[in-house]
């Protein structure tokens, strides 16, 4: 019994150390957005607040929580209601398979990739429900949208998934990124990369792809009636992902927690340090793209989803499966 | 050929990467920010903002009740009552201007003979309740003896153009 207790203890405390960080890293991801944003557009971004206003984030979740939280009469209430908190958590349990150093996960499951990529196709049902429940048209077309989207986007990850697990020859999450220790697979695969980069955009709905959430013809998409901290979950859930998406790509091709090269000064440096490097430098990536690129018209965005992405993520599966299999480099 | 080149060009994200860089190098520019409360932009002498009443450097109001401000002011924000005081000379008994009314078009200002009226350089006088905005004299006199260094030096420098 006690031994159980322990266990469980032990377990939450875990947990919340990946949790609580995560939450942190939310409100410094939203904060550095807004310093890019501004960068780039030569303003200086939020200053005001703290020292160099890093406490932006936190002044805005407590706006946020003593706002009035409207529930829209014509709305379906427990859906409304429920659609928030399942979109936080699923962005939250996703955090559960992360290794962030070879020994650090809360869950070191052999199939971590697929439970991975279950539970973002899962996050979709967050803002259906969100869409639908609103009872309203522009929540319910942002779903509509955002639905289609995440579908379309999730097979071309897909396969580049499937181009990594090839290369690795295990869908364990830490044996992925044991396997490039010498070499981080963004550099022999280079392409699939940048399209697993550009695919997490659009399935996280960032700029370029934000069109569930389109300003101009939406209002706000599929959280047009959201308010208060409800809204305020949906920006945490988003923001959550963003930082998973980015997660997941310093797994699958950046070589988690390893330094750029193996050698003594870099090395003796923790790799939770390097994994949250690499974290943040991806995030900027997302950042400045938001800063560059104007939003896809919805047609461009499946054009390129099934016309592009599919068939040449499929071709390149093929490729680099029949390349390994002619050297012999298959891993057993 | 061409065609080629565009494919080359698409497949290698020639273009966007192109956007990219253009975006980073504004990144690291220096800002064009104005910390607003702490710092403040440049305004012009000309600057019509809230209206002050001047006295001269001997402490008698400039205002001689001619109410030609009363009467030029397109929007009629400007109510002037008066009468002779003691010593013979016509003064006003009061002066208040509607600021909710006000267009701020400097007409009274010019209108002015003796440049009692005058609209000074501050634009910082937002109140929480609309009757604060209804000046009366006692408020503009205040307001021309914190501004007057100011407004004598605004109109120095813009008297050429004048």
């Amino acid at each position: 019994m006690t031994s159980l207790s322990f266990e469980l203890t032990i377990g939450i405390l875990k947990i919340f150390s990946f949790v609580v960080p995560v939450l942190v890293s939310v409100a410094l991801l939203v904060y550095l957005e807004r310093k890019v944003l501004g960068a780039v557009q030569l303003r200086k971004g939020p200053n005001v607040v703290g020292p160099f206003g890093i406490l932006q984030s936190f002044a805005d979740v407590l706006k946020l929580l003593t706002k009035e939280n409207l529930l829209p009469s014509s709305s379906n209430k427990f859906l409304f209601i429920f659609a928030p908190m399942l979109t936080l958590i699923l962005s939250l349990i996703a955090w559960a398979v992360i290794p962030i150093s070879s020994t650090y996960v809360i869950a070191n499951i052999n199939i971590g990739i697929l439970y991975l990529f279950a539970v973002s196709s899962f996050g979709v049902y967050g803002v259906i429900i969100a869409g639908w429940a609103s009872n309203s048209k522009y929540p319910f077309l942002g779903a509509l949208r955002s639905a289609a989207q995440m579908i379309s986007y999730e097979v071309s990850i897909g396969f580049v998934i499937i181009t990594v697990l090839i290369c690795v020859g295990s869908l364990n999450l830490i044996d992925i990124v044991e396997s490039q220790k010498n070499m981080w697979f963004a550099i022999p695969l280079l392409p699939m990369f940048v399209i697993f980069i550009i695919s997490a955009l659009a399935e996280t709905n960032r700029l370029p792809f934000d069109l569930p959430e389109d300003e101009a013809t939406l209002v706000a998409g599929f959280f047009t009636e959201y308010s208060s901290i409800s809204f305020g979950l949906f920006f945490l859930a988003e923001y959550a992902n963003m930082i998973l998406m980015s997660s997941l790509t310093v797994i699958l091709f950046l070589g988690g927690w390893y330094p750029p090269i193996d050698i003594f000064p870099l090395n003796a440096i923790p790799g939770i340090f390097w994994f949250v490097i690499k974290v943040f430098l991806i995030l900027f990536v997302f950042l400045w793209v938001r800063a560059t690129f104007p939003r896809y018209r919805y047609d461009q965005l499946m054009r390129l989803g099934w016309k592009i992405f599919l068939p040449f993520t499929l071709i390149w599966v093929v490729i680099t499966s029949a390349f390994l299999f002619y050297f012999g480099l298959l891993p057993n | 050929m061409t065609t080629l080149i565009k494919y080359i060009k698409s497949f290698t994200l020639f273009e966007l990467m192109k956007g990219l860089k253009l975006t980073i190098t504004y990144f690291f520019k220096p800002k064009v920010t104005l910390n607003y409360p702490n710092q403040k932009g440049p305004i012009s002498p000309r600057f019509r903002g809230e209206h002050a009443l001047r006295r001269y450097p001997n402490g008698e109001e400039r205002c001689i009740a001619c109410k030609l401000c009363e009467a030029v002011c397109p929007a009629q924000a400007i109510t002037i009552e008066a009468e002779p005081k003691p010593d013979g000379s016509r003064r006003t008994t009061r002066y208040d201007i509607d600021m909710t009314k006000c267009i701020y078009c400097g007409l009274c200002e010019e209108a002015c003979p003796v440049d009692a009226i005058v609209e000074g350089p501050n634009f910082e006088y937002a109140t929480e309740t609309r009757e604060e905005l209804l000046y009366d004299k006692e408020k503009l006199l205040r307001n021309g003896d914190i501004w007057e260094k100011q407004i004598s030096e605004n109109l120095k420098r813009d008297s050429k153009y004048r």
